[in-house]
């Protein structure tokens, strides 16, 4: 997620002249920092859907209060603000908004492919697995032996599965993107407003999503869309007018300090003896930091992030084009399958990992293998574009749908 | 298993060495149940700087301790001796072993199928009723096939530390099982979280169940994830966490002979 803000930052240098309807437009170009920020978000995201392990020292939830969900919102939010407002320029509300419905569809039925997928799962082991060791944890599979209500259930995505979060939080997101842009555009400072004003709305009243069997949604699309508006912003303009503070000496300090304070608390929570230094009054204050409503603590440390990579990472940084993240920015061009890939490749790595149990080598082995495999789909995804985009008529829209497709 | 057996002739050539050389016979646990798994738990996984004073002080005032076990369906077996191959009955067993001379009782106390959110409101008559001088509450696994609110859980737990702490009793708190097989259909990574903040917040040791058996099967000593109706593999698993409770236990009472060899500072 940080290193989305920094592509935020980026664009809007170019629109500075006319922020207000600035839609940063760099014909045929792509911002690389997001495709690459993205596509780590989505191996990161991958990681820590497996089993912890020792990969999973590498993710940046270790590290700080926000983690990768932050930075694929955020990045979702200005990729698609930025393919879909140009849209809503060129061919006109309606066609840019049935353009958004046709990619929320897409990733409702990717939804719904994951829940097959995990339902076969399920039904696998709930016939061939026993053991008295775990009489109780079998009465989870209760709820599936009424298939009528579940599976209803899930096609109105209350009822979500383990690890399957996300993709119902971007629906509802994606869903909004149209009025997101309609005000957007017009006015965006109002917009950001509204969105902060909800965001305050959800934790001052606890506006929340009902789930199935009980309790509520994962993640809060009322707290959650702060950060996909946040985004939208910055691509429509925000970023450019902010750049300036951005990379102020003050502003850099202050994040740099932020994020050490905010690992220093982590560190307290992996390192229960260090827990004395952490003072009660402090914990009073900052605890819990909660991610269903997207807690501030945790917005303030993606922002941080953002900020230090806007900084050290220049729009036209030469590795960007390297052939070693070359995998990393394929995936982050491809989002929508990549994430579903992710997904799907958690569940096939934790059925291998019960089957076998093969310990840290095969733990190391699936994690790596699935992050080859997401980038395998990632480079014949792209090849097939490049081969369709050739051959088609269409060529405009098509690069447009590449570029902002992938929320 | 192989593993496990290339383990096992290490650590009796071990013990072999250390015996001939006249040594502590610190290891001797390995000769007495050479078929019983190692189970043995790093000592890190089992420190704690929380004092478990209540209980220290009912040993040494009138070398007794009375324990009572509250949990949900993991807390027992199934079958008619099934409580007592179950973990509470094993850890009166080892604390006995370990604390001679004092009489320990272990109760416990079911709660099947119910969130911490059930059974909290009954933690303080439990305390007045039954005189534990320490509670081992087990929770959280029914808070978490249910999903229940992560918030409404852990605010749950601090009602429930609360009650027990103001009707005068010692708390551990001891979190769920590790299952391989069900970790895409049950999600515990927010709930074990939650309950470590709820510990933190009140200065309560969690006894970290999930990651001792998770441990134990990275290292070779379980197989956690086969298909079995037997209860074989069960019982061998309540006793070892039996026994590693009944360290924890010990440590965290500082009770142990040569208890803070590890406790530097």
């Amino acid at each position: 997620m940080k290193q989305i803000s920094l592509k935020t930052i980026l664009p809007p240098a170019k629109a500075v002249a006319s922020p207000t309807l600035a839609i940063p437009v760099a014909p045929g170009e792509r911002e690389l920092r997001l495709d690459l920020f993205r596509g780590l978000a989505l191996w990161l995201i991958y990681i820590d859907h497996l089993p912890t392990s020792v990969l999973t020292w590498f993710t940046i939830r270790n590290y700080g209060f926000s983690d990768a969900t932050e930075i694929f919102i955020f990045i979702s939010g200005y990729t698609g603000a930025f393919v879909y407002a140009r849209a809503m320029s060129d061919r006109g509300i309606i066609v840019a908004s049935a353009r958004i419905f046709k990619r929320v569809w897409q990733i409702y039925a990717a939804h719904i492919l994951l829940f097959t997928i995990y339902l076969a799962e399920i039904s696998y082991v709930a016939t061939r697995f026993e053991n008295p060791l775990y009489a109780e944890e079998m009465n989870v599979l209760d709820f599936y032996k009424q298939p009528d209500v579940t599976i209803v259930q899930a096609l109105i995505l209350k009822f979500r599965p383990v690890n399957m979060d996300v993709l119902p939080m971007y629906i509802v997101l994606m869903a909004f993107l149209p009025l997101i842009l309609l005000l957007m555009r017009k006015k965006p400072d109002l917009t950001l407003l509204l969105s902060v004003g909800l965001y305050i709305a959800t934790w001052e009243f606890d506006l929340t999503l009902p789930a199935y069997p009980d309790g509520y949604w994962y993640f809060n699309p009322f707290a959650w869309q702060l950060l996909f508006v946040f985004g939208a912003w910055c691509a429509l303009g925000g970023a450019a007018r902010m750049s300036r503070v951005m990379s102020s000496r003050f502003t850099i300090g202050l994040a740099i300090v932020y994020l050490i304070f905010s690992f220093c608390v982590t560190l307290t929570w992996y390192i229960p003896k260090l827990d004395f230094l952490m003072p009660l009054w402090l914990e009073s204050i900052i605890y819990p930091i909660d991610k269903t409503d997207l807690d501030i603590l945790r917005f303030a440390h993606f922002l941080a992030l953002a900020v230090l990579t806007v900084y050290f990472i220049p729009k036209d940084w030469p590795y960007l084009r390297s052939k070693w993240l070359r995998p990393m920015v394929i995936c982050g061009q491809n989002s929508l399958e990549i994430f579903c890939a992710g997904v799907f490749l958690a569940f096939a790595g934790h059925f291998i990992m019960a089957e076998t149990n093969g310990g840290a080598w095969m733990h190391l082995f699936i994690t790596i293998g699935g992050i080859l495999i997401m980038w395998a789909i990632a480079w014949t995804i792209t090849w097939y574009k490049g081969v369709a985009e050739k051959s088609g008529s269409r060529q405009p829209t098509a690069n447009a749908d590449l570029v902002g497709g992938g929320p | 298993m192989r593993a496990s057996t290339r383990t096992r002739t290490k650590t009796a050539a071990l013990a072999a060495l250390l015996a001939l050389a006249s040594l502590i016979a610190r290891t001797s646990a390995f000769a007495e149940d050479a078929d019983k798994p190692a189970c043995d738990v790093p000592s890190d996984m089992l420190a704690t700087d929380t004092v478990l004073e209540k209980a220290a002080a009912q040993v040494k005032s009138s070398h007794q301790l009375d324990i009572t076990v509250v949990g949900s369906g993991s807390s027992t077996l199934a079958g008619s001796d099934g409580a007592k191959a179950a973990y509470p009955a094993r850890l009166e067993y080892y604390l006995g072993q370990k604390l001679p001379g004092v009489t320990v009782h272990v109760a416990t106390d079911l709660h099947m199928r119910q969130s911490s959110e059930d059974v909290a409101p009954d933690l303080a008559k439990l305390v007045k009723d039954g005189k534990p001088t320490l509670v081992i509450w087990q929770t959280g696994t029914i808070d978490a096939m249910r999903s229940i609110d992560p918030d409404d859980f852990r605010s749950a737990l601090g009602d429930g530390i609360d009650a027990l702490k103001a009707a005068g009793s010692d708390i551990v708190l001891m979190n769920p099982q590790y299952n391989p097989r069900m970790e895409t259909l049950i999600s515990l990574t927010t709930y074990l979280d939650n309950m470590r903040v709820a510990a933190q917040e009140r200065n309560v040791p969690v006894f970290d169940r999930f990651n001792i058996m998770r441990m134990w099967s990275d290292n070779g000593d379980f197989d956690f994830s086969i298909t079995t109706h037997s209860q074989t593999l069960a019982r061998s698993v309540h006793d070892c966490i039996g026994r590693t409770l009944a360290e924890f236990v010990v440590g965290a009472a500082r009770l142990g002979p040569e208890d803070p060899p590890k406790e530097q500072k």
